[in-house]
C-alpha cells in the first residue's frame, strides 16, 4: 500500500508518514498541492493522499478538486489532515470530493481507524 | 514506584466483587496508573498510601471511584465497523423477514461507556433505515461514563475516532471546542446506570443486543451467568452481537451462532415470532 502525505510542514509530514509506515505502507510527501500534482501526473499511484488545507502555491482544497477532476484517479482515497475545524468547512470538503476529513489534533491511532473505515487496512476479524 | 503486593491484591478482590473483571497479576501498572488522579485528588502522595487509607474508613463512594477508575475503556465511534454494517444490512432485514409489520425497535448497548457505540446505532438506523423509529437503552457500571454519554458532547481527539466526517457533519454541530450530538440521536438514547450480574435493565424485551469486549474480563461461570440474563430480556429470534474475541459457543447453548462473511453473529433459539 503507498500513501501520499501533503502538507507543508516537515515535522507533520514526518509525523504523519510514521503512522502509515507502522501501519506497512510505503509514503511519499509533498509540500504543497502543486508538488503533489506533479508526482500524480509523473505516474506515482497511491492507495490513499492526506491533505493539509492551508498550502502555498496550491492549498488542499483545490487539489482535492483537482485530482476529482481527472477519472484516471479515481481510485486515490482522499483525507483531509487540517486544522480547520468548522462545520463548513469539513462540508466543503466532501463536496469538493474529499473522502475523508481528520481534524488536528489527532492520535496515531485515529488515523489506522479512518483507514479501516475507508477499507484500506484490514479490520479486525470477528471470531 | 512498585505497587505493594497487598495494595493489588485488595484492588483486584475490589474490583472483582463489584464487576467480577479480573485483573489478573501483571495488570499493577494499570492500577497504579488508574488510581493516581484518585490519590493526588485526596491529597496522598501515591496510590498505596490511597489504598491504606481505604481500607482503614471504608467508604462506598470510594470503592465504586475506584472500581469505575478501574472498568472504564477508551472506545471509538462504530468501532471494527463490521458489526454497523451487518446490523443494518443483515439483522435488520432479518427481523422485517419475521415481522413485517417491523416499525419500532429496541436495543441494548451493554457496557456503553462514554456513549459512542450507541450513539453509533443510532446514526446507523437512522441513516440506512430511516422509517424505523429505534429506542436504545444504553447502560454502563460507571455513573461517570454515563454522565458524559447523556450529556453528549465530546472534544476533537474523540470524534477523530472512527466517526465518519459525513456522519460528523450530518449528527452535530459544533459547540465551542466540542462537538455536540444532535437532539434527535439524544432523544433515542436513553443511558443509565446498570451492573450486567445484576436484574436486567428496563427499556426490553429488546430486538438487539451489543454486549461487545465485555466477556472477556470475565471467568467462565460469570459469563454463563450474564448470558443467561441477557437471554431473558431479548425476544425470541432476537440478536446478540459479541466483541471479536467473544462466543457463547460452549457457554451458553440458547444461542444460534450465524456467520455473516467474516464475523459470527448470535440469534436467540427459542422459537421465532411468525
Amino acid at each position: 500500500m503507498r500513501a501520499l502525505v501533503i502538507d507543508d510542514s516537515r515535522t507533520m509530514r514526518r509525523i504523519i508518514a510514521r503512522i502509515f509506515a507502522n501501519l506497512g505502507y510505503e509514503t511519499m510527501e509533498a509540500g504543497n498541492g502543486r508538488e503533489a500534482l506533479d508526482l500524480l501526473e509523473a505516474g506515482e499511484v497511491f492507495d490513499v493522499a492526506t491533505i493539509d488545507w492551508n498550502m502555498p502555491d496550491m492549498d488542499g482544497l483545490a487539489f482535492v478538486t483537482a485530482v476529482r477532476a481527472r477519472h484516471d484517479w479515481r481510485g486515490l482515497t482522499l483525507m483531509m489532515v487540517t486544522t480547520e475545524a468548522e462545520h463548513g468547512q469539513i462540508v466543503r470538503a466532501l463536496a469538493a470530493g474529499a473522502h475523508e476529513y481528520m481534524i488536528k489534533p489527532f492520535t496515531p491511532d485515529a488515523i489506522g481507524d479512518k483507514l479501516a473505515l475507508l477499507g484500506l487496512i484490514p479490520l479486525e476479524v470477528t471470531a | 514506584m512498585t505497587l505493594a503486593a497487598d495494595t493489588f491484591t485488595f484492588v483486584a478482590q475490589l474490583v472483582h466483587q463489584r464487576s467480577a473483571i479480573r485483573l489478573e497479576p501483571g495488570k499493577e501498572y494499570l492500577v497504579e496508573s488508574r488510581l493516581m488522579p484518585l490519590a493526588r485528588q485526596a491529597g496522598l502522595g501515591g496510590v498505596d498510601e490511597y489504598v491504606r487509607a481505604l481500607r482503614q474508613v471504608p467508604r462506598t463512594f470510594e470503592y465504586e471511584q475506584v472500581v469505575e477508575a478501574l472498568t472504564t475503556n477508551e472506545t471509538s465511534w462504530f468501532r471494527d465497523a463490521t458489526p454497523f454494517e451487518i446490523l443494518t444490512q443483515h439483522i435488520v432485514p432479518e427481523l422485517g423477514r419475521d415481522r413485517p409489520d417491523l416499525r419500532s425497535l429496541r436495543v441494548w448497548s451493554a457496557a456503553c461507556s462514554t456513549g459512542q457505540e450507541p450513539y453509533s446505532i443510532a446514526m446507523a438506523l437512522h441513516d440506512d433505515i430511516p422509517d424505523l423509529a429505534v429506542q436504545i437503552t444504553a447502560t454502563d457500571l460507571s455513573e461517570g461514563v454515563l454522565k458524559r454519554g447523556r450529556a453528549g458532547l465530546y472534544s476533537q481527539l474523540e470524534v477523530n475516532r472512527g466517526l465518519p466526517a459525513a456522519k460528523l457533519v450530518e449528527h452535530f454541530t459544533r459547540v465551542g471546542i466540542e462537538w455536540e450530538v444532535s437532539q434527535r440521536l439524544r432523544r433515542a438514547v436513553t443511558f443509565s446506570r446498570h451492573n450486567l450480574l445484576h436484574t436486567p435493565p428496563a427499556g426490553g424485551p429488546f430486538d438487539i443486543i451489543f454486549l461487545r469486549n465485555v466477556l472477556i474480563y470475565f471467568d467462565l461461570a460469570t459469563k454463563r451467568d450474564v448470558l443467561r440474563r441477557v437471554q431473558s430480556v431479548v425476544r425470541p429470534g432476537g440478536f446478540l452481537l459479541l466483541g471479536g474475541a467473544e462466543t457463547t459457543v460452549g457457554i451458553d447453548s440458547g444461542w444460534e451462532r450465524i456467520a455473516v462473511g467474516r464475523s459470527s453473529i448470535y440469534r436467540h433459539n427459542a422459537r421465532r415470532a411468525s
